[in-house]
């Protein structure tokens, strides 16, 4: 369910819809992709409404669905010619391949793929057709760290060749290095948009950390010179050790949890 | 476009064992092992064999246009790949018209290997009416592939889908008279078989195959199978889904 949800995507820019399951993050996407019908609101998507896509719509997106979905008796290259032959100019199918990175998986079967060569799959399924929006619902969940790497090089690739790109995600990290802008969305609304940069800059930027008396201090704080000198000086007045301090630059990941699970 | 995918239908059709061993072998099987055990006898006042031969092409129409079609969209549209095709510009009418056409390829060489095994191996006659064969099988096949569409409606899901529509058609082709004459079926068998769409192929089959009728003497059978096409078409086109219904 969806309340309200403002939302503009830039051309050649990567945004990053941020959010925990059940958000709204997917229905989000269906509707933009023009898979889902809204119950009200304006959308425009490439300036169509996606309810009316029609096949000149469909060309000009790139789809990258939340698990993904081939025959599993194809084989790489096969499948990924098929979808080629479904768009009016499409990419050249090899050079695909080898720009997600499954040129050794040419000739498999898809049946015959590990989770992470069937997210690739998915991408160069999503690219073959030269779209100019591409949209990726949660394109590496489940990865292991290395693959998760791998797949933002190709999603950088794909920035560069000037594609926009409207991804789910609930990986801080991934919001974080991949997107131009962020939008966390929690319980269907948007509740904060931005730069990742500037997302934090509004918010308390630095987190100290330390042990007194056997008890954890958290200061969570925008002036962090000024606390720290107030507390080391006390300490050192005091002779005592503060002690285990860390200071921390809040990340991105404070501020989701902190807008997505307040009050 | 049509006949690219025509092409990929034809390959996954055939890289499918199990598809293509249930819809395609098994009336080839089935003619084979029913023939050898009855194929001399005399059933309906012809040769069992004969018998058996036209009865085993509605058999494989049924197994083919109506369970195996209905059972391979299921599975598609469960694992999302109805979904994703529908997310391109290729128009989901042409998806449909190259998976209809690539099941009536199968259907029509099913029906070449029926015939010649029917021949040569349990001593079968030649259809009498080849031309009026041929159109009431393909008759048939586009009917039962529109029940087909239309059965996937109430299948939801991928495990569930052999299941429910083998549920329907295995009985459905016993009380049809796919291996038996009607006659000899006990009385609730027989109501099944006066509302049957695969009873009123059969008759046209066999009269066709073994009496030499033509199709100007089938119009009761021909109306029927049409009607059962358009209930089908109506059905399919109101609540036939491209998107997974187990959530």
């Amino acid at each position: 369910m969806l309340h309200g949800l403002e939302l503009v995507v830039e051309p050649g820019e990567v945004f990053a819809l941020l959010g925990p399951n059940g958000a709204g993050k997917t229905t989000t996407v269906e509707i933009l992709e023009g898979y889902r019908r809204r119950d009200g609101g304006h959308v425009r998507v490439l300036g169509t409404d996606p309810e009316e896509a029609d096949a000149r719509f469909r060309a000009r997106i790139g789809i990258v669905l939340q698990s993904s979905a081939v025959y599993p008796t194809l084989k790489v290259d096969e499948i990924v010619r098929l979808f080629a032959g479904y768009y009016p100019s499409p990419r050249d199918p090899d050079e695909v391949i080898t720009l997600v990175g499954l040129d050794e998986k040419r000739r498999a079967r898809v049946r015959t793929l590990s989770g992470g060569q069937l997210r690739r799959l998915d991408l160069a399924l999503a690219l073959v057709g030269d779209p100019e929006l591409v949209f990726m619902d949660e394109p590496t969940t489940g990865f292991d760290p290395a693959a998760r790497r791998q797949a933002w090089d190709t999603i950088r690739g794909m920035r560069e060749l000037g594609k926009t790109i409207l991804l789910t995600t609930h990986y801080m990290e991934e919001a974080e290095t991949l997107a131009d802008r962020v939008g966390i969305l929690r319980g269907g609304r948007i509740v904060a948009t931005g730069p990742p940069r500037d997302l934090l800059a509004g918010h308390v930027a630095v987190e100290i950390r330390f042990r007194r008396n056997g008890e954890e201090v958290v200061i969570d704080t925008d002036e962090p010179t000024r606390v720290l000198h107030e507390l080391t000086s006390e300490a050192v007045a005091a002779g005592v050790e503060l002690e285990a301090i860390e200071v921390q630059r809040r990340s991105l990941e404070d501020l989701y949890l902190e807008v997505t699970e307040g009050p | 476009m049509l006949a690219r995918e025509l092409l990929t239908q034809q390959r996954l059709f055939w890289r499918s064992y199990e598809a293509a061993f249930f819809t395609f072998a098994l009336p080839i099987l089935f003619l084979l092992l029913l023939g050898s055990v009855y194929g001399d006898e005399e059933i309906d006042g012809v040769r069992g064999s004969t018998f058996l031969l036209a009865g085993l092409l509605g058999y494989g129409v049924v197994a083919t246009a109506f369970a195996g079609l209905a059972i391979t969209l299921v599975v598609r549209r469960e694992s999302g790949v109805l979904k994703r095709v529908r997310g391109t510009p290729l128009p989901t009418s042409v998806y449909l018209a190259a998976v209809i056409a690539s099941t009536l390829v199968v259907v029509a060489l099913e029906v070449i290997v029926q015939l010649l095994v029917g021949r040569y191996v349990i001593d079968a006659d030649w259809p009498a009416s080849p031309a009026s064969l041929a159109f009431a099988l393909l008759l048939g096949s586009v009917a039962f592939a529109t029940l087909g569409l239309a059965v996937t409606a109430v299948v939801r899901s991928a495990e569930g889908s052999s299941a429910v529509i083998n549920a329907i058609y295995l009985p459905l082709s016993f009380a049809s008279g796919v291996f038996f004459s009607v006659d000899s079926l006990p009385g609730f068998l027989q109501a099944i078989a006066t509302v049957s769409p695969l009873t009123y192929l059969l008759d046209l089959v066999r009269g066709e195959f073994i009496e030499g009728r033509t199709l100007a003497d089938g119009g009761t059978e021909i109306a029927v199978l049409v009607g059962w096409g358009l209930v089908g078409l109506v059905v399919a086109l109101r609540w036939f889904h491209w998107e997974p219904r187990e959530a």
